[in-house]
C-alpha cells in the first residue's frame, strides 16, 4: 500500500475498523493521549470531538495528526526488509597496528560459525566493530567488509545501519519489569510478528533447553539467573531478531549449553562471530581467526582431529561445572571428585 | 562552521557521545568547540577540557533551560565563528519533556539511554519527536531484544529519525554518527532561523519567583488538573 491508499483508508473507514486491521494503531492513539476518542467514525471526524488544548500541547493541528497517523501505519506495515537476503559477508584485510598488510580475504556464509581468538588488547573487538559499521577502508584498520560479495556504498550502509548485527555479551542484563512470556510477546509485537503465540512458545521452550536450570514463563526476567538470562537472550535472538549477523563477545561460564546455543543460531542461518577464550566455543566454530597486533594473523580451519577433542573438552568442562556446584553446596573438593 | 545541536535527559550519555565523536572525527585539536547549556551546575567542562576541547558553559538558573537556549544560541554561534571553529556542538540537558532545543535546518541529535525503560521514548515528546538522529546509549548493558523494542518505540514517536546505537564508553557506533555529521549545515549566523517547535508559554507567577501555594498567588497561564469524584 502507498501513502494515498493509507490516506483513503483513514478517511473512509471507522477507527474501529482501522484498529482491527492494524492493532498497532492503538499505540499511535496512546502516544497522543487520544485513547478515548470515538472509534465509530473515521479519525478526522473523531478528532473534531477532541479539545484543541490536547492537540496544542503536542504542537499539532488536526491535519498533522492524520498525516502522522498515515506515516505511522506506513512505517509499521512494512514487514519485509532487504536484510533477509544477506547470505555472506567478506572481510578484506587491511593493516595491523604496525601498518603491515593483512593480505587476507575471508568469506563467511550464513550458517557458519567463526571464532575470534587473541590476547587481550589484540584487536578482537575492533574486528567486530569493523563488521558492525561495514568498514570500507575508512577505519583505522583499513579493512573492507563486503556483503553478498559486493562492495556497498554509504547509502546502503546508512540503510542497514543498526539492523545488520545483533550483539550478545556477558554484561548484558534485562532491565524490563516483565515476565519471560510478556517479554517475548513484547519483542514479537515490535517485530510485527503475525503468529505471536507460536513464536513465543518455541522461543520459550528453546530457552529452557539451553538453560541449566529450568524456569517458568511467569518468572520475571529480572529474576532469572545469569545462565537463564543468557539462554533466553540467545533463544530470542535466534527466533526473533531480524539481524542476519550475530556477534558474541565472551559468554563463557554462563551456565548454559554454549555449544548448543551457537549451533542453534547457525541452524537459523545466521552468520555468527564469537570472540572467545573458551576452547569449547572456539572448537565448535568452523574456523577461527587468530588476531595478533591488531591484525588477522592466521585463519585456522577446525580439523576433524580438533573436533574429536571436543568430547574430551566437554568432559573437563562438566568436571569444572561439578566442582563449582560442590563448592556452592559446601562440599570438600577431593581427589576422587577430580578423577571423575 | 558546521553547527550540531545535541539534547537529551540528564546522564543519558551526551557528553560521553560527543567526546567519542570528536575523537573519532580526528580533526585538529581546537577545531571543534562545545557550548554546554545546563540548569544549575555541571561538571562537563572538566571532561571537555581534559580532552582539549574548547568549551563554554551557560546556566539557565530559574529560567526554562530551553528558553535560555534560544536566547543565547546565536551568541554561541558568534563565539564559535570568532574562535575559528570548523564545527560547533551544543549540548543541552533536556529537563522538561515539553521542550526541544532544535532549529529548522540544523542537524539535531537526541541522546537517550536504554536503561530509562522501554516506554520512555513514547513519553519524551518534542525533544525526541523533532530530532533528525536519535542516539541510543548504554546498549552494552541490556539485551538485544530490549534494544530492538526500544528502537521500535522510538520509531513510533519519530518515524523519520535515524536511530543509532552508540556506546559512550568504548565509542562503538560513533563512526557512523560522524558520517552523518558531514551533512550538517554550514552557518555563519542563525538570525531569522526558526525553532522546530514552540517553547512552552510558561509565564505564570511561579516562573517569576512566587513560592506561596494557593489560588490567590496563582497568576498568568495556568493549567488546572481535573479530579473526578469517587
Ligand atoms: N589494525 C589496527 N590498527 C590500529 N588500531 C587498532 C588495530 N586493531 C586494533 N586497534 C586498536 O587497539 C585497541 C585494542 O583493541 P580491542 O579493544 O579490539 O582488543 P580486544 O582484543 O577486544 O581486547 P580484549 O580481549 O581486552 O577485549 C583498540 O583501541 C583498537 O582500536
Ligand atoms: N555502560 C555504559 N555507560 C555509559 C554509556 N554512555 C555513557 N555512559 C555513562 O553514563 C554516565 C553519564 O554520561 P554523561 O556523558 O555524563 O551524560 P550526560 O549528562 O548526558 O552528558 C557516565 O558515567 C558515562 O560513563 C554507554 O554506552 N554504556
Ligand atoms: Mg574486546
Ligand atoms: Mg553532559
Ligand atoms: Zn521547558
Ligand atoms: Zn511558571
Amino acid at each position: 500500500m502507498t501513502t494515498p491508499d493509507f490516506m483513503k483508508t483513514i478517511n473512509s473507514q471507522t477507527m474501529a475498523a482501522v484498529i482491527q486491521q492494524y492493532p498497532i494503531a492503538m499505540d499511535f492513539l496512546a502516544n497522543y493521549r487520544l485513547n478515548d476518542i470515538l472509534k465509530d467514525r473515521p479519525l478526522p471526524k473523531a478528532l473534531d470531538q477532541v479539545e484543541d488544548e490536547i492537540l496544542e500541547e503536542f504542537g499539532l493541528e488536526r491535519d498533522d495528526i492524520v498525516q502522522n497517523f498515515c506515516m505511522f501505519l506506513e512505517t509499521f506495515s512494512q514487514t519485509e526488509t532487504s536484510l533477509d537476503s544477506v547470505w555472506s559477508i567478506t572481510i578484506n584485510g587491511g593493516v595491523n597496528k604496525l601498518k603491515e598488510p593483512e593480505n587476507i580475504s575471508l568469506t563467511i556464509s550464513a550458517g557458519e560459525i567463526i571464532s575470534i581468538v587473541g590476547p587481550t588488547g589484540s584487536g578482537k573487538s575492533r574486528l567486530l566493530n569493523d563488521i558492525e559499521c561495514l568498514a570500507q577502508g575508512d577505519t583505522p584498520t583499513q579493512r573492507q567488509i563486503m556483503v553478498n560479495g559486493a562492495e556497498i556504498d554509504d547509502l546502503q550502509r546508512f540503510e542497514m545501519d543498526g539492523k545488520l548485527v545483533a550483539q550478545l555479551s556477558q554484561n548484558m542484563n534485562f532491565v524490563m519489569d516483565l515476565t519471560a512470556r510478556e517479554f517475548l510477546e513484547m519483542h514479537a509485537k515490535s517485530r510485527l510478528t503475525a503468529n505471536v503465540d507460536e513464536v513465543v512458545e518455541k522461543c520459550f521452550q528453546c530457552a529452557n533447553e539451553l538453560a541449566g536450570e529450568k524456569f517458568s514463563e511467569d518468572t520475571k526476567v529480572t529474576q532469572l539467573s545469569g545462565g537463564q538470562s543468557r539462554a533466553l537472550m540467545i533463544a530470542d535472538t535466534a527466533y526473533m531478531s531480524e539481524s542476519p549477523i550475530v556477534l558474541i563477545d565472551e559468554i563463557e561460564n554462563a551456565g548454559i549449553d554454549r555449544r548448543q546455543a551457537v549451533l542453534l543460531l547457525a541452524k537459523k542461518e545466521k552468520i555468527i562471530l564469537v570472540s572467545t577464550h573458551d576452547p569449547l566455543l572456539a572448537l565448535s566454530a568452523d574456523k577461527r581467526i587468530v588476531i595478533k597486533n591488531g591484525g588477522i594473523y592466521k585463519i585456522i580451519v577446525t580439523s576433524e582431529a580438533e573436533k574429536r577433542n571436543l568430547a574430551a573438552i566437554e568432559k573437563f568442562d562438566s568436571t569444572l561445572l561439578m566442582l563449582r556446584n560442590s563448592l556452592r553446596t559446601g562440599e570438600l573438593i577431593t581427589e576422587e571428585l577430580l578423577e571423575l | 562552521m558546521k553547527l550540531i545541536t545535541v539534547a537529551g535527559p540528564p546522564s543519558s550519555g551526551k557528553t560521553s557521545v560527543v567526546l567519542k565523536l570528536i575523537e573519532c572525527m580526528n580533526m585538529p585539536e581546537g577545531s571543534i568547540g562545545v557550548v554546554k547549556f545546563d540548569c544549575l551546575t555541571s561538571f562537563d567542562n572538566i571532561s571537555y577540557e581534559a580532552a582539549g576541547v574548547p568549551v563554554q558553559m551557560g546556566f539557565s538558573g530559574k529560567i526554562c533551560p530551553d528558553h535560555y537556549f534560544v536566547s543565547n544560541v546565536e551568541d554561541a554561534v558568534q563565539w564559535g565563528m570568532r574562535s575559528g571553529f570548523e564545527m560547533l556542538i551544543t549540548e543541552s540537558a533536556g529537563l522538561c519533556n515539553r521542550c526541544s532545543p532544535y532549529i529548522k535546518g540544523i542537524l539535531s541529535i537526541c541522546v537517550i539511554d536504554n536503561l530509562s525503560g522501554v516506554n520512555t521514548p513514547r513519553k519524551i515528546g518534542p525533544m525526541l519527536k523533532y530530532a533528525d538522529i536519535v542516539v541510543v546509549t548504554k546498549g552494552d548493558i541490556v539485551s538485544q531484544a530490549e534494544r530492538e523494542v526500544f528502537a521500535f518505540n522510538i520509531k513510533q514517536v519519530n518515524t523519520a529519525a535515524k536511530i543509532l546505537f552508540v556506546n559512550g564508553i568504548t565509542g562503538q557506533g560513533t563512526f557512523m554518527l560522524a558520517k552523518y555529521l558531514q551533512q550538517a549545515l554550514e552557518v555563519r549566523t542563525l538570525r531569522d532561523m526558526k525553532l522546530r517547535f514552540t517553547t512552552p508559554s510558561s509565564v505564570c507567577s511561579y516562573c517569576t519567583g512566587e513560592t506561596t501555594i494557593g489560588e490567590a498567588y496563582q497568576m498568568g497561564m495556568m493549567k488546572k488538573m481535573e479530579f473526578k469524584e469517587i
